[in-house]
């Protein structure tokens, strides 16, 4: 187990570093953010303190070595747009991108298990075609449009709920989040749901698939033969069964939600970290880019990581050590 | 009966309803201030909202014209020395009095602040500041500066005895952001929203609303189903292709202004061969743009009314020179070129170019209200021309990179670009000097002369307009400089943009030329 961490955590090292060569430099070759960060009406002179000061008039590779030295004592840089250290900055926005991703995690289990195991169940019934024909939607639909339609329908042609931004927020449990108020709630119920209607999708054809199949095993026509009740045979023998691919996936989907929810944040005016790095990109705000990528990186590694010992304690037959990772 | 009851009872809801709104402000923002220290970032956001917290010596109304604002009057008192008379009766948010002192700190402070992208140096070095008496101050640039009540007009005022050791971050934590201005800092949340209180105690009129809250929603579609659907009252940056559908709603309030920023193009003047024309077959031509004619042959080739009533589906206005009507220093005997397609064939066969040559135009995407759409139509203008344009976008943080530095020795590297100016002086030397006047880095001039145009009779103009106070004379020296350029087609100028600002009905937007969204400027009409 030791050797396997140390193995992880070497690659891990190696992923950040050469992530980071490959978005320093990329960045540098784009261009310059000087342009876009300083008044059009400055001279030339003012212009040239202006790229001194944020170092940029040194070579990259020397740019490079100051960040390597930085990173190392966990400094990623100053944002060149707010002066402020680049992880701050992003640590500030991930509370909003969690919620969301939190909340559109939850709208997905919560509304694609049962749709998909209906459809599993039934799946000649108008209602199971409906569902299918729906998730192919949820996959196929662009983000940014199903976005706008969500706000033109709820927001500006009905008025029930609001438009863009994040709601007011409360503290429980030493958490600030929007999701412990009203007005909190139904900020998020949009932007979560444009969100989750992908997930969805998946979850939906995942437990379907997953049902449909496991209705043909043995230990489920047994079920049935003993006699048992209909929803003990779905809730506890089948739904335990197909709930194993599906845990994995969401779980993996989670760090997929956190890392690119920039379309959803962008259309909705969400303040995450989405939102952030596109600005960031546009900008071409360096510090913030390469930061918000070693964050994500790492968030993935980790999740990973979760997910392999998770593997080992529900099934005693996947042992980590062994495993060429 | 009963009928008649609930519609009161909804009228009077309703009546409740507005009364109870009508106490805040909310508007959408399209883009979003990086800081709250009014010395951090001299970038437009920044210096728009923070408006509401601080104020200046001298304001500018929303034709940029000064206006009296901390200093009830200024005047030379010699040829170099302005004198500047203080408001008396100011209070800082936190009841200490506005004084000289804060002055003299303010111009210490603004070319110092730690980790500046773009800081007021500018506007404040070489110059002095002397405390006369606790109401009166001297600031001289040591020689002739007749732009100095104008470098004065983009300074925020800070208080000193908050404004001391605090850094950048004391301004967004909202600790040191004390000002005199008619709103209080309340809460700045980066990427999500800036809150304002009303200021009981400011010394002027008593401004309207209790509470202001601006939101960056920067997708244009966004802010626009924002407004629509009443989560907020203003808007900014209205797209052009929501315009008229908005025209139509009666819940709705455009307000719209021209703006001091003029759309036009800058060809290579300087390079002997230039890297983007070539000639027909691909060959290597010498620089066609070096011959006036062919200039002359581009401006008349470009239909600008179609692009004002097409492209900017009639929101803009065609352009003679760098500022619209009214401004200081334009010249009045300039009128927009008019469209020629066949005299442009002519003078092109003239400089010796009877097929024509190739050429590709450069934009950025996304800087300017329909920048691409702007570019392809005159690229298409040029090409019915016989100059046959084709078009390449780039985002704005590439262009502008390559349009400034991207040739060899840091040289511009376009041949043919489009781009915009709106002059933060508000006056005419403010455009001619950093875009025709010669590239000079010493001097500082020809900062943002993107097409290396040069000409000594232009420069002469301009350096001597800077060395007059006579305001009469400095604007003619402007306006001759201006028609000269213009004349020698420095730059082709395309249109004024007219910015559009959308309101929930009752509200009125004084639209502002620098583009400023101000709550001050929110007016109620019924």
């Amino acid at each position: 187990m030791a050797a396997y961490i140390l193995r992880r955590l070497v690659q891990t090292a190696v992923l950040v570093a050469v992530m980071s060569v490959i978005v320093f430099f990329g960045i540098h070759v784009v261009g310059d953010p000087v342009w876009l960060l300083v008044n059009p009406q400055m001279d030339q002179r003012d212009i040239e303190a202006a790229i001194r000061a944020l170092g940029l008039d040194r070579p990259i590779w020397e740019q490079y070595l100051y960040f390597i030295a930085g990173a190392l004592e966990g400094d990623l840089g100053r944002s060149f747009i707010f002066g402020e250290p680049a992880l701050r900055v992003i640590l500030e926005r991930m509370p909003a991108t969690l919620e969301l991703a939190f909340a559109a995690l939850a709208m997905a289990i919560v509304l694609g298990l049962p749709l998909g195991l209906y459809a599993g169940l039934r799946p000649d019934s108008w209602a199971s075609r409906t569902i299918m024909a729906g998730s192919i939607l949820g996959f196929s639909l662009p983000t940014f449009w199903v976005g706008l339609m969500l706000i033109m329908v709820f927001a500006v042609m009905l008025g029930w709920l609001p438009s863009t931004g994040r709601g007011a927020t409360a503290t429980w449990l030493g958490i600030t989040s929007s999701l412990f108020t009203l007005d909190g709630l139904r900020h998020v119920l949009l932007p979560a749901f444009n969100l989750a209607l992908l997930k969805m999708s998946l979850v939906i054809r995942l437990t379907r698939a997953g049902a449909r199949e496991a209705l043909q095993q043995d230990y489920i026509k047994f079920a049935r033969a003993k006699g048992l009740a209909e929803r003990r045979v779905v809730g506890v023998h089948l739904l335990k069964n197909i709930l194993i691919p599906v845990v994995t996936v969401v779980g993996l989907e989670f760090g997929n939600l956190v890392a690119f929810s920039v379309v959803t944040e962008t259309i909705f005016a969400w303040p995450g970290m989405g939102k952030l790095l596109i600005d960031a990109i546009q900008s071409l705000d360096r510090p913030v880019i390469v930061a918000h990528l070693i964050v994500i990186v790492m968030m993935f590694v980790l999740i990973n990581f979760v997910v392999d010992v998770v593997y080992t304690v529900l099934d005693p037959r996947v042992r980590i050590g062994a495993r060429a990772a | 009966m009963v009928l008649a009851r609930i519609a009161t009872l909804a009228l009077g809801l309703a009546l409740f309803g507005t009364a109870g709104e009508a106490q805040e402000l909310r508007i959408g923002l399209s883009a979003e201030p990086s800081a709250m220290d009014p010395h951090y970032h001299n970038l437009a956001p920044n210096n728009s909202i923070l408006s509401h917290v601080f104020e200046r010596l001298i304001e500018q109304d929303e034709k940029q014209r000064h206006l009296p604002g901390l200093a009830e009057s200024w005047r030379l008192v010699d040829d170099v020395v302005w004198e500047f008379k203080l408001r008396k009766g100011v209070k800082w948010h936190d009841g200490s009095p506005f004084t000289a002192d804060d002055v003299v700190f303010t111009f210490e402070r603004a070319p110092n602040v730690p980790n500046s992208p773009s800081s007021f140096a500018a506007a404040v070095k070489g110059k002095t500041v002397k405390k006369i008496d606790d109401h009166t101050v001297h600031i001289s640039a040591g020689s002739i500066a007749p732009l100095l009540p104008n470098d004065v007009a983009s300074l925020l005022i800070v208080s000193k005895k908050h404004g001391e050791g605090a850094r950048t971050e004391d301004y967004n934590s909202g600790k040191a952001a004390i000002g005199t201005g008619p709103y209080r800092l309340v809460r700045f949340t980066p990427g999500d929203r800036i809150e304002f209180a009303r200021n009981d105690a400011y010394w002027g009129e008593k401004p309207r609303w209790e509470k202001l809250t601006f939101r960056p929603i920067k997708a244009g579609p966004a802010r626009v189903a924002a407004l629509l659907a009443g989560d907020v009252d203003l808007i900014e940056d209205t797209p052009t292709a929501d315009i008229e559908r908005l025209k139509k709603d009666p819940k709705i309030a455009l307000s719209q202004g021209v703006s001091n920023r003029v759309i036009y193009f800058f060809v290579d003047h300087a390079r002997e061969v230039t890297p983007f024309a070539r000639g027909r077959d691909g060959s290597e031509i010498k620089n066609p743009f070096r011959d006036k004619r062919v200039r002359q042959a581009m401006t008349k080739a470009i239909n600008r009314d179609a692009i004002v009533s097409r492209v900017m589906e009639g929101v803009a206005i065609a352009a003679s020179q760098f500022l619209p009507d009214g401004y200081f220093g334009i010249s009045d005997k300039l009128k927009p070129v008019a469209y020629d397609p066949e005299g442009a064939k002519k003078l092109l066969a003239e400089a010796g170019f009877p097929n024509g040559f190739k050429l590709t135009l450069h934009t950025p995407n996304g800087r300017y209200i329909n920048d691409v759409k702007v570019a392809e139509a005159v690229a298409q203008m040029l090409t019915r021309a016989g100059i046959e344009t084709s078009l390449e976008a780039l985002p704005p943080a590439v262009f502008f990179t390559r349009a400034s530095q991207g040739g060899p020795n840091g040289s511009p590297e376009f041949s043919f670009i489009l781009v915009g100016w709106g002059p933060a002086t508000g006056e005419n030397s403010g455009a001619l000097i950093p875009l025709v006047n010669t590239f000079d880095r010493a001097k500082g001039a020809g900062t943002s002369n993107r097409g290396r145009y040069s000409n000594p009779e232009v420069d002469r103009l301009c350096q001597e307009a800077l060395r007059t106070n006579d305001d009469a004379k400095r604007a003619a020296l402007l306006a001759r400089a201006t028609e000269i350029a213009i004349e020698d087609v420095a730059i082709i100028p395309s249109h004024y943009q007219v910015n559009t600002w959308a309101a929930r009905k009752g509200l009125k937007y004084k639209a502002r030329s620098d583009e400023y969204t101000l709550a001050t400027h929110v007016l109620e009409q019924n």
